[in-house]
């Protein structure tokens, strides 16, 4: 009645998918134009470097230690001198300031607008926050300078009459107002609304059930929140964070309206004294040398580097947390 | 949500609410501490205390969840007041500096410090106008194809154009003005409107790229069973299918691209530059935008300068927010 | 086991020579990875005829019917082993292109999906428009499909408005009319009627009848009486936790009143399943 059973079963076929010429075509246009970021950014690197080469060339790591920035009298009696170290040391001084003050700030306003604001007002703060994390730096640069400065001079003040003797916050010259203090809080203010944007939508995430064993078990809100919801989003927020830092790393116009660009290697946060790599940029490119544009590419290249890193960090911890869901 | 707080427990909070505004209203009276930020940090040390008052007779866990509770209200105040105040006083401010003919004249007779009655910022909305409608135009179809090839194509590559687009979306936006100023502004021997755009590009496709992923994501996968089994091929299924039905989020994803760039300001310094009247061709030399006008009047600080800012500012806030406000309408019209 | 058109029982003789009109399948399997999914299905399908795919959940049945139109192999870390022929040719031939065989082994979804950027008439169209078919008189196709879906009457005054503006199973016999446009001559069927009201479920029975005129029609059904109605001939599958395998096919009536395996009784009798 039945055919003879296949005693073994059979090895799984190969298959060819055919894709007509117009498939093809179109696969490698597409593949292209995907390809174009990648090409890009490498792209971005090698111009970089390659204009940048004759200064590593010259001055090897001196180029990232040294302190100096003069250009040379152009007839080899006074040599050019560039070196970027207190560019460098500002540039991650200034973020870490900024990422500092951000963090609980952006962590206590996410947790604010997810589990303690009304419905109502949750609704409105995302909006607003969505917003307010695509406000330009510019406008920033101009509300430090228009308003907060008054704030951060008294802040300094403050600081620096209550725990001067704290070796980073005393100061040679009392004159606040353009510190990296000062950069460093409008910093934060620029990173707090991308940081909270992030961690909101994370904590948001946080399967309910959990919530409601909590609750369940007795437990008050803070409590749900310390062990539920805290190691839930540990690493979105940190992805978040890094982004944060990111933005913070590069940050140009803020950072050039806030401190006072000078050459000299600075941890005092209220002194008025500092930089970054990317308010040197901007600072010196108008009257660049031939050479000092070269300078000023290496340092750029040595930013493109530092934050590169710093976003594939993030972004590997961001995916990370996202596939967990 | 289980921590509804009942009417009496309102009642009883907003009372308290209320006398220590008043306590920390004479304490700083008392106290000459100065300006909103000493208010402020009376007044939540006074809540703490009222807190503390209140919360006396409770269990160690109730009072504590209290005291988180005025923390967490005191951080996400300190957090959001930054750019709530920037919100507010971009509008008062700017609406003080802001008239008509700001929206048309040019600085080319006027300088930054005479009255705002004369000269505007008309060239540099154009010019921000046209160098970002350059870049849409590049970086639309290279994000869609970027997209495409992350939910159609998906080669083997898909992994390393993912990872690449997120990382890129950090490149700070004064090594994209870098670039554009090694390459394009070099090889051209020249600054102009083109460059800027170029620069702007750079930092527009990681959005678009990212946005138009998510929405080709959202395609429901028996479409596509759909078409192929009608034996159409890939491209046509593409084609004709996919992307017809995302159009909107494809709009969207273009709109919050050009929201991403349009206040950017480090690479039109050294791309662009500015100008102080109207330039409409994109290989024209430098060209004047919203953020290097700001910038530059930032930088002279006198009244009328700081005034125009605003109003400059203003403009920009206007801009994102209408951008924002469309995206959001035409983000929903997909159909599905 | 398998049938002749004239209902006679046959046996599968894989050197039998093929003449056979119409869909065949020989000693297929299918894995998902390394889950062996379904073992050793061989059918046949005459033209003209309605075939019902029937047993309980989990059988395979569904991944059986993509197989035969080569929809299985889209899903990533799919395989398969065995032949199916179109008129004596092996779809599955490594000279084959699969997009092709489609045009002639059309497919019907569970859940309605008419393309919802394109209105009524563009989407029956859709299928000459996606294949680049070169077809003349694009009105009499849209009106000639509609009527064989059983839909001509209900929507010949609306045919610019959208798919979406019709009934679950209004959208459903659009999907239908979608597919004839392309001229296929099998057109599977995976139950079409599960996310459908009975009123509209009766009047697609009543289309597939009209539809076997002059095509094959390959229907997966959880719905017996559904396959009692609608069917010519019927293939029973199960599994015993392993994979899917076919336990017997023959005509539908002798399968519903006396079928040669105890199982068989027992599912149509409503035992299980």
């Amino acid at each position: 009645m039945s055919e003879p059973a296949t005693a073994q079963t059979p090895e799984p076929r190969e298959l060819s998918i055919i894709y007509n010429r117009a498939d093809r075509v179109f696969r490698r246009i597409v593949t292209t134009g995907a390809l174009t970021s990648l090409i890009l950014l490498g792209l971005i690197g090698m111009f970089l470097f390659v204009r940048s080469a004759q200064i590593f060339n010259d001055r090897g790591l001196k180029f990232l230690t040294g302190a100096n920035w003069t250009a040379g009298s152009g007839d080899g009696v006074i040599p050019d001198d560039f070196s970027i170290g207190p560019m460098l040391t500002g540039t991650i001084l200034v973020a870490f300031i900024a990422l500092l003050i951000a963090m609980p700030l952006a962590i206590g306003g996410a947790l604010y607008i997810e589990f303690y604001a009304a419905k109502g007002v949750r609704k409105v703060l995302t909006t607003l926050l969505d917003l307010a994390a695509a406000i330009p730096s510019l406008i920033f640069g101009l509300w430090g300078v228009a308003i907060f400065t008054e704030f951060g001079e008294r802040w300094s003040t403050l600081l620096n009459s209550r725990l001067g003797w704290v070796p980073f916050i005393k100061v040679q010259n009392e004159l606040f107002g353009r510190s990296p203090f000062v950069a460093g809080c409008v910093l934060a203010s620029l990173i707090v609304p991308i940081i909270t944007s992030v961690s909101r939508e994370v904590f948001s995430r946080t399967p309910r059930d959990l919530i409601d064993t909590c609750y369940a078990l007795g437990g008050s809100r803070w409590g749900a929140i310390r062990t539920v919801v805290l190691p839930f989003g540990k690493s979105g927020v940190i992805g978040g964070a890094m982004l944060g830092l990111g933005r913070a790393l590069g940050e140009t116009v803020a950072v050039y309206l806030l401190l006072n660009l000078v050459f000299r290697y600075n941890f005092r946060i209220l002194e008025s004294e500092g930089g970054n790599i990317a308010s040197l940029i901007a600072t010196k490119f108008g009257e660049a040398t031939e050479y000092e544009l070269k300078a000023l590419v290496a340092a750029g290249f040595v930013l493109f580097l530092l934050t590169l890193v710093v976003n594939m960090v993030a972004a590997s911890i961001v995916q990370r947390s996202t596939v967990r869901k | 949500m289980p921590w509804q707080a009942t009417t009496r427990k309102k009642v009883a909070t907003l009372m308290s609410l209320v006398i220590s505004a008043v306590v920390s209203f004479v304490i700083v009276l008392v106290t000459g501490l100065a300006g909103v930020d000493g208010f402020a940090l009376t007044f939540f040390g006074v809540s703490f205390l009222a807190v503390a008052i209140r919360t006396f007779r409770l269990d160690s866990k109730k009072r504590k969840d209290a005291f988180v509770t005025v923390a967490i209200i005191a951080t996400a105040v300190l957090a959001f007041s930054p750019w709530m105040s920037i919100f507010g006083s971009v509008i008062i401010k700017g609406l003080r500096g802001l008239r008509p003919n700001f929206l048309y004249e040019t600085m080319q007779t006027t300088t930054p410090d005479d009255e705002l009655t004369l000269g505007g910022a008309g060239h540099a909305i154009v010019g921000s106008a046209i160098m970002v409608m350059i870049a849409t135009a590049i970086t639309l179809p290279l994000g869609i194809l970027s997209g495409v090839y992350l939910t159609e194509v998906r080669g083997r590559l898909t992994f390393l154009v993912r990872f690449v687009v997120q990382s890129m979306s950090g490149v700070p936006s004064i090594v994209a003005g870098l670039f554009i100023y090694t390459t394009f502004v070099n090889f051209t021997n020249a600054f102009s409107g083109m460059a800027g755009a170029l620069a702007l590009a750079i930092l527009m496709l990681p959005t678009v790229a990212r946005t138009a992923e998510e929405v080709l994501k959202l395609v429901p996968d028996d479409l596509r069973s759909a078409s192929y089994a009608l034996g159409a091929r890939q491209w046509r299924t593409s084609l004709m299918v996919v992307l017809p039905t995302v159009r909107s989020g494809l709009t969207t994803a273009s709109i919050l691209g050009v929201a991403r760039v349009i206040g950017e300001t480090a690479p039109l310094l050294l791309t662009s530059l500015s100008k102080d009247s109207f330039v409409f061709n994109p290989f024209g030399g430098p060209t004047g935008s919203l953020p290097t006008y700001v910038f530059g009047l930032l930088q002279i600080g006198t009244e009328n300068a700081i005034n125009r800012a605003w109003a400059g500012a203003l403009v920009l806030m206007l801009i994102v927010f209408i951008l924002f406000s469309s995206a959001r309408l035409i983000g929903g019209k997909d159909k599905r | 086991m398998s049938i002749d058109a004239k209902g006679n029982l046959m046996t599968v003789d894989s050197s039998s020579q093929n003449s056979f009109r119409g869909l065949e399948a020989k000693n297929i399997h299918a894995w998902f990875g390394k889950h062996h999914v379904l073992k050793d299905v061989s059918l046949k399908f005459p033209e003209r005829t309605v075939t019902g795919l029937i047993g309980p959940s989990g059988c395979g049945k569904s991944t059986f019917i993509r197989l035969l139109n080569r929809m299985h192999e889209f899903i990533p870390g799919a395989a398969m082993a065995g032949k199916v022929l179109q008129d004596g040719e092996d779809i599955y031939a490594s000279e084959v292109d699969a997009a092709v065989v489609r045009l002639k082994v059309g497919m019907v979804f569970q859940k309605p999906n008419p393309f919802p950027a394109m209105n009524i008439r563009e989407n029956v169209l859709s299928g000459i428009k996606l294949a680049h078919l070169k077809k003349a008189d694009h009105d009499s196709i849209v009106e000639s499909c509609l009527t064989r879906a059983g839909l001509w009457k209900e929507v010949k005054d609306r045919l610019n408005a959208t798919g979406g503006s019709l009934s679950g199973g209004q959208q459903q016999r659009l999907c239908i009319a979608r597919s004839l446009a392309v001229e296929p001559s099998v057109l599977l069927m995976d139950e079409p009627c599960s996310a459908l009201d009975p009123g509209s479920t009766l009047r697609i029975e009543e289309t597939i009848k009209e539809l076997a005129e002059k095509i094959a029609v390959i229907i997966v059904t959880h719905n017996m009486q559904q396959a009692a109605r609608v069917s010519d001939y019927c293939a029973f599958f199960l599994t015993d936790g392993g994979p899917g395998y076919l336990v017997e096919a023959d005509a539908t009536k002798k399968l519903f009143t006396n079928p040669s395996d105890t199982r068989t009784a027992d599912y149509v009798q409503g035992k299980f399943g």
